[in-house]
């Protein structure tokens, strides 16, 4: 019988990550280039951070941490969107894990909460339709947020209210693409990334191929991995190899679940019930185009941003002057860069969203730290 | 029309129906001379240093794998006297209770009480009944305070020394995860079950063997991450771990994996970590093994001089970072 070990277990061996350790010593030792990558998804973040990996890399590997944690992300504004919609007569609001703690300009949405608000985390966006169903005299509203992984779930769930014709669920969308982002971090003239490591479960619905316009435009390796250390690590071999090899190629360590195109039923439903927005402001990086969905118009009947357009704010809300979220998501600045880090910032009194969420860079790093070797 | 028999507001008003459901179901439960007398206030014959604790239980659902609400609220008071080496002797219980609670499940939670009270010998000695209108309380809220009498006063979070090992009675995270598996209606097929009970009996044993301990705290909300933090602040000693020697089940670890938490921070109900000299160590385990029931103690680290105030957990590839105090709600990744 397979059981949940055998998924990660040889993942996680730490005689193939000694292994791997040396062999990444030994290649970049055959390079004189300074390689930094950059992990566009906080969950590689997360893995560098909790097993502790840049203390097995050699001095000339570094890592800048992407901007591919969807909760650190989103602007003030879109936060208090959600705030606002929860305070709405009748609201039921309904969202994601680590939405509940983000401070938005007016409060986090566990303060609204605890003031009587409706709002209720999930971990499957498919139990909003029980919400719904058990609660046919308020409106349900489903706060969308994350990159292409959790789009496809939110689509679902568009299908099912459609098909079971349940009236009284709307959404707000907020869900974002990758492949605009790596264009906004390298459209700085400052951008000192010169290899990335593909999103794991991003790449499982878009397919490896998201990644190729970033190799061609920037002639930077990309290897999609895996979220395991011994996938992060036999990754970072991969691209110290592209490194001395004096290559950049489109690579996929993650091939036991990423393919080059992609779960093709996943992007066909959110082809069915998304198109691309004109624009979208995101924390950090400012407005990009094309980088976020909205739903079509034949489904504007659902779509809570058209139907509450009077009381939702309009104003861009900038971070706290201090907080350097804005750099660190942009890989200019480290965490421990910022002069409020673990001061005025910590995850209890976050002042910028990298702090609060559980995927985000200065949060791992407050977490977890750089615990120097023989201490 | 109401089929099932269910607790009245009547039942908290002092009268005939709250005499009956005392009378009835707790002094029948609970049955003692010292509560049966029904003075305003238990009298109580103790000498020497007590320690006297206090805690509420809101725990929700009400019912779960390996326990009740009432099992966590004997378990829970009776395991912070034993932590401090204080034999359990005397608790107060105050049931507030939501209008419209099934009797039956109410009884069935204070035969649970009853159950885990034979496990110390500690005896309920005055408690209280609220009865509140319905959606003022999520069902049952409990209350118990316990006293008891102090047999070894040197334990305290403020005595770890260098080089102590750092033992763990059994496998850490089982209450949280399967609280988590009965709240958020993950349709998941598990034996997982809770470890929720009574620790005094392994304590005793403890004692009785003179094992010299330093520090003992049973790991609750916030894990054994909590209590390391805890005892590496108090004592202003650097705790270090090492991640294989951690006993976790394979079912915790895999909830583990699928919401994105971490063994440590789970809250555990029958778990304990001690602080004891590194000679001493395996002497403690075999008493543990022994007389306690604890299979899986192990030693999961050691006191050092190094980074004063702070848990470093050591992975099995010699990488290491910081075992923090866990934040905030336990909230499932995103992706």
């Amino acid at each position: 019988m397979i059981t949940l070990n055998d998924f990660y277990q040889g993942f996680r061996d730490p005689k193939t990550i000694g292994h791997l350790a040396a062999l990444i010593r030994e290649q970049a030792a055959q390079t004189t280039e300074q390689i930094n990558i950059m992990e566009v998804c906080g969950g590689h973040t997360h893995t560098i951070m909790k097993y502790g990996v840049l203390q097995l890399l050699p001095d000339n590997i570094r890592f800048i941490h992407g901007p591919g944690c969807p909760v650190c992300v989103m602007p003030k504004e879109r936060i208090d969107h959600a705030a606002v919609l929860a305070s709405q007569d009748d609201v039921i609001l309904v969202t994601l894990g680590d939405m509940i703690r983000v401070p938005g300009s007016m409060g986090s949405l566990a303060e609204f909460r605890s003031q009587g608000c409706d709002i209720r985390p999930i971990y499957d966006p498919l139990d909003t339709l029980n919400i719904a169903r058990d609660n046919p005299d308020k409106t349900v509203i489903f706060f969308a947020i994350g990159f292409e992984t959790s789009t496809p779930m939110t689509a679902a769930l568009i299908a099912q209210a459609e098909a079971q014709n349940i009236p009284n669920l709307l959404f707000h969308i907020n869900h974002v693409l990758v492949p605009p982002a790596i264009d906004a971090v390298m459209a700085d003239s400052r951008a000192q990334v010169n290899a990335f490591i593909g999103p794991a479960h991003v790449s499982v619905i878009s397919g490896a191929k998201i990644y190729q316009p970033a190799v061609d435009n920037y002639n930077t390796p990309v290897v999609v991995s895996g979220f395991e250390p011994v996938d992060l690590m036999e990754s970072i071999l991969r691209i110290v190899k592209q490194k001395v090899a004096g290559e950049a190629v489109l690579d996929n360590q993650y091939s036991r679940s990423v393919t080059y195109e992609g779960n093709l039923a996943a992007q066909q439903l959110v082809d069915t019930y998304f198109t691309v927005r004109d624009s979208f402001r995101w924390r950090g990086l400012g407005p990009i185009a094309r980088s976020a969905l909205t739903l079509k118009p034949e489904y504007q009947h659902r779509d809570a941003e058209r139907i509450y357009v009077e009381v939702l704010p309009t104003t861009e809300i900038d971070d706290h002057k201090a907080c350097q979220c804005g750099d660190i998501l942009r890989g200019l600045a480290n965490p421990k860069d910022c002069k409020v880090f673990g001061r005025g910032c910590t995850p209890q009194t976050p002042l910028g969203s990298c702090m609060v969420s559980s995927e985000g860079a200065c949060n791992a790093y407050y977490r977890y730290g750089e615990v120097q070797n023989g201490n | 029309m109401a089929t099932k028999k269910t607790v009245q507001l009547s039942h908290g008003g002092g009268g005939k129906e709250m005499n009956q459901l005392i009378t009835e179901m707790f002094f029948k439960a609970f049955n003692n001379p010292i509560l049966a007398s029904q003075e305003d206030a238990a009298k109580l014959n103790m000498c020497g240093h007590i320690a006297f604790t206090t805690d509420s239980f809101t725990v929700s659902p009400l019912f779960f794998a390996g326990g009740d609400i009432g099992k966590l609220a004997i378990a829970g008071t009776v395991n912070d006297l034993a932590m401090m080496a204080a034999q359990p002797e005397y608790l107060s219980c105050s049931f507030i209770i939501e209008e419209g609670f099934a009797l039956d499940d109410l009884n069935t939670i204070v035969s649970s009480m009853a159950e885990e009270l034979h496990k110390s010998g500690a005896r309920i000695v005055c408690g209280d009944t609220k009865v509140v209108p319905k959606g003022c309380a999520d069902g049952l809220f409990i209350n118990t305070s316990g006293v008891g009498r102090i047999l070894n006063p040197n334990i305290s979070a403020k005595h770890l020394q260098t080089d102590d090992a750092i033992i763990v009675s059994r496998d850490i995270g089982r209450h949280g995860a399967a609280i988590l598996m009965a709240r958020d209606g993950l349709t998941l097929e598990s034996s997982l079950c809770s470890d929720c009970d009574t620790l005094w009996p392994i304590v005793e044993q403890l004692l009785a063997a003179n094992i010299k301990i330093h520090a003992m705290r049973d790991a609750t909300r916030g894990g054994i991450s909590a209590v390391l933090n805890e005892w590496a602040v108090a004592s202003n000693v650097g705790i270090s771990v090492d991640e294989t020697a951690m006993p976790v089940c394979d079912e915790v670890k895999g909830l583990c994996e699928l919401f994105g938490f971490e063994p440590y921070d789970l809250a555990n109900e029958g778990t304990f970590l001690l602080s004891v000299p590194k000679e001493l160590a395996h002497g403690a385990i075999e008493v543990m093994q022994r007389y306690g029931h604890c299979e899986q103690a192990a030693i999961i680290g050691h006191v050092t001089k190094k980074q004063p105030g702070k848990v470093i957990l050591n992975t099995p590839w010699a990488s290491s970072r910081y075992l923090d105090l866990p934040q905030g709600e336990l909230l499932p990744r995103i992706c």
